[in-house]
């Protein structure tokens, strides 16, 4: 296919911006919230610019952009290293222990901070019920950090009333960025609506990561931000496989819909390597609504069966164990869908949360005032963060004291910080003992000299959520600074003129404008694909080919090499993507990160001769998990001039004991 | 769905510095029709119902319209977002209402002091494990040597 470049003959040149910073931070979320917090404390001393730039607006951006019912990493009295057990016993055998116990003994910090910001935490009362926060406040319950005691839905988990969870962790990293730019005299350093989507390398080095470009979704304007250090944390992918709602109802995802693999992208664009891309995240949800269900199980400790009361966990695990012990007996989330799809497959369905006997029990021994303090439990964990599975069960007249509700597993996501571990391959901390080939020197820096990781796309280190995603974002923070005042003479220049970086962001409306008129609708075209139908494409072969809901998850080396293909042809069809608004031309972009994270996803899933996650996907040719063989990591490494791919395994090390 | 904007009650934000749906909306969903100055929402199946436009519209002009590809009509979710509560009203299907009262945050907006009171960061300890807050509290970080 003939490659067209963008001369600006049909589409307008928009104006182009050139910020020099030092630490750039791409994206708004948890982590990059985390990163601007403990970077300008550290780095406006010693005058290092900082700046952020967020697709969206930060009070609102980012996962946790509705809210969260709970914070799902607190230690509190618990060790870090029994948090090392628990990710790897949910992710089956192989996460980096280094980067996760990292994680266990800072991420305590970020949640009293929340808390001391003004994050209402729920308290335990003296009768051993919950207080919300404003009642545990009024009633002078001890901060967590003084002591508190929260209320624990599971070990690991507290809850919260999280409705402005996001809205107070962005005041405080904004408070932070303005700290920053007052100190160092910079007229802005805090872009909303600027949608990232390439990193460049340095002209003089050309491992070395020297620049992020990008365009406003507001006006005619690209971005070209300069920096001796940048961390990318632009999350994880969703709407890369064919949802099960496949109209309207496509947008509630369970996953934020606007995470659309940018994370994963820039850093394979910038040549960083990967780790652990074949993983994937399936969670089993309500239905439809796709509302949470840890409190349902943790806090009112409700039991999911098939429609004939029978506990497939218990059902089904002897059989199970047969394919995939010794992982199968820690009934890890992806071995409770397994066993769960087992009863579908029989037509046992629907699957069944029974709500109604858990509030019946939870009942016996509470009052009517403290029952209808439970009612309003229940609904807040769905108003605070999924606020359209209230609105599914008030359509629906469910009333979940009453009657069960149907749960589902639900198309796979890509993410690496819930009970995911997709992402890349990053130097960890060099105090506890991790063997040689898991530091570099620099903690959570990619294999990208200067280009460091944190959240969603920091690979093989899941269960982080939000506190411990805000938590890592600020220990790359730290070892960006160190990164930047160890080179303090080095100046970022990039090959690519900004000319030709401004036609390569806009190809999309040159392509749209050059044809449109070719057809009297420009929506059927033959000179270019649209972003919905790119999408659509996209999900569709992912869908059918690498393991969607359409085959049960399964796929194997004929059907992904049949897949890899034609995604090679959706590849070469993204440089014929048309855009007729901004709106448009971010969709083209966010399409093609998602084309890149998929097919990191496919290759890994075909290099990694096991089934090492049964539940969230099946290779039918090697059923097993296979720990002789696969007890390793799947790295790559994605070389984006050549287009051409380089996979191998990489040695795990256990540093915690069983 | 899908958020939608009832153009009764929709002013587009005449009297502000900007579109307040406009700028939340955290897919870039919510947009100004400038020849009747009202918004919509140009792109509803990549709505999350993450009703950020409902709660931050000043004229209470919008609301959110459940799925059709699943969901039966007639429900209905509101929110009114307060200082440091929420409130909710829920309609069901069949006419029953439920309301709740939960907290938001317990300081004021825009009252967050970040470093007051927190330690200065000792530049030399920068490689070394711990936040500033770790290390100006004296605080040693565990290891697994």
């Amino acid at each position: 296919m003939e490659k067209e470049t963008c001369t600006f003959s049909y589409c307008q040149k928009p104006e182009i911006v050139e910020v020099e910073t030092d630490l750039l931070l791409i994206g708004g979320g948890m982590a990059c919230c985390g990163a601007a917090f403990e970077a300008a404390r550290w780095g406006t001393p010693k005058k290092i610019k900082i700046t952020m730039v967020d697709k969206a607006a930060t009070d609102r951006s980012g996962a946790v952009a509705m809210g969260l019912s709970a914070i799902n990493t607190y230690m509190g009295d618990n060790d870090p290293k029994d948090y090392v057990k628990m990710v790897r016993g949910d992710l089956m055998g192989i996460i980096r222990e280094d980067l996760v116990y990292d994680l266990g003994r800072h991420v305590d910090d970020s949640v009293h901070l929340f808390e001391e910001w003004g994050l209402p935490i729920w308290k335990k009362a003296d009768d051993g019920f919950s207080l919300d926060g404003f009642q545990a406040r009024d009633q002078g319950k001890a901060m967590l950090k003084d002591g508190g005691v929260p209320v624990r839905s599971g070990k690991w988990q507290i809850m919260i009333n999280g409705e402005s969870y996001k809205v107070i962790v962005a005041e405080a990293a904004k408070k932070a960025l303005e700290h920053n730019r007052l100190a160092t005299g910079v007229a802005q350093n805090h872009y909303e609506r600027v949608f990232i989507v390439k990193l460049y390398h340095d002209a003089n080095d050309p491992k070395r990561v020297a620049a992020a470009a990008g365009f406003s979704v507001r006006e005619n304007k690209i971005y070209l931000f300069k920096a001796k250090a940048i961390i990318n944390a632009s999350g994880g992918a969703v709407n890369v496989f064919r949802p099960r709602s496949t109209q309207e109802g496509q947008g509630r995802a369970w996953y934020p819909v606007w995470n659309s693999g940018s994370g994963y992208a820039l850093g394979m664009q910038a040549g960083a390597e990967l780790t652990m891309m074949e993983n994937r995240f399936v969670p089993a949800r309500f239905k439809d609504g796709y509302g949470p269900v840890g409190a349902w199980f943790l806090f009112f400790k409700a039991k999911a069966t098939n429609s004939l009361g029978e506990d497939y966990c218990v059902t089904h695990l002897e059989e199970t164990k047969k394919l995939y012990s010794p992982y199968a007996e820690k009934l890890g989330t992806c071995i409770r869908n397994h066993m769960m799809m087992v009863d579908m497959k029989l037509g046992k369905g629907p699957i069944l949360m029974n709500t109604h006997t858990a509030m019946a029990e939870l009942a016996k021994t509470m009052d009517a005032k403290r029952i209808k303090h439970l009612e309003a439990e229940a609904w807040e964990d769905f108003l605070d963060m999924a606020i359209g599975q209230a609105g599914l069960w008030a359509c629906k007249n469910v009333e979940p004291n009453k009657e069960p509700s149907e749960i589902m597993p639900t198309e796979p996501y890509l993410l690496g910080s819930h009970a995911g571990c997709a992402g890349f391959w990053c130097s960890g901390p060099e105090d506890i003992g991790a063997p040689d080939h898991y530091h570099w020197g620099y903690n959570r820096m990619s294999t990208v000299p200067g280009l460091f990781m944190a959240g969603d796309i920091c690979g093989a280190s899941g269960h982080k959520f939000s506190s411990g995603s805000h938590a890592e974002g600020r220990i790359a923070a730290k070892s960006a600074l160190a990164f930047i005042l160890d080179h303090p003479d080095y100046k970022p220049t990039i090959k690519a003129s900004a000319d030709e970086i401004a036609g390569e962001l806009y190809m999309p409306f040159e392509t749209f404008e050059k044809y449109k008129t070719f057809s009297t609708d420009p929506a059927i075209n033959p000179n270019y694909i649209r972003p919905k139908m790119l999408q659509t494409r996209l999900q569709k072969i992912a869908d059918e080919y690498f393991g969607g809901i359409s085959t049960w998850y399964m796929t194997s080396k004929t059907m992904l090499d049949e897949g890899l293909k034609l995604l090679t042809m959706l590849k070469e069809d993204a440089q014929k993507m048309a855009a007729s608004n901004l709106h448009e031309l971010m969709r083209c972009w966010e399409n093609f990160h998602r084309i890149l994270s998929v097919e990191a996803h496919a290759r890994h899933i075909l290099f990694r001769e096991e089934t090492r996650y049964p539940g969230y996907y099946y290779r039918g040719d090697f059923l097993p998990i296979n720990d002789k063989d696969w007890k390793c990591f799947v790295n790559s490494k994605y070389d984006a001039e050549n287009n051409t791919w380089e996979l191998k395994k990489v040695p795990y090390v256990q540093l915690v004991a069983d | 769905m899908p958020s939608f904007v009832i153009a009764e009650k929709c002013d587009g934000c005449k009297a502000q510095d900007k579109t307040a749906c406009k700028y939340i909306c955290p897919n870039d969903l919510m947009t100004l029709n400038r020849d009747i100055m009202k918004a919509f929402n140009q792109e509803p199946e990549q709505c999350w119902e993450c009703y950020n436009c409902v709660k931050i519209c000043p004229q209470q002009a919008i609301e959110v319209r459940a799925y059709q590809d699943f969901a039966p009509l007639g429900g209905n979710v509101i929110p009114m977002r307060g200082t440091d509560s929420i409130m909710w009203t829920i309609k069901f299907r069949n006419g029953s209402l439920k309301r709740f009262k939960f907290p938001i945050r317990t300081t004021t907006e825009g009252g967050i002091d970040i470093y007051g009171g927190k330690p200065e960061p000792d530049i030399s300890k920068i490689k070394q494990p711990g936040y500033f807050t770790h290390q100006g509290a004296g605080k040693a970080m565990p290891t697994l040597k």
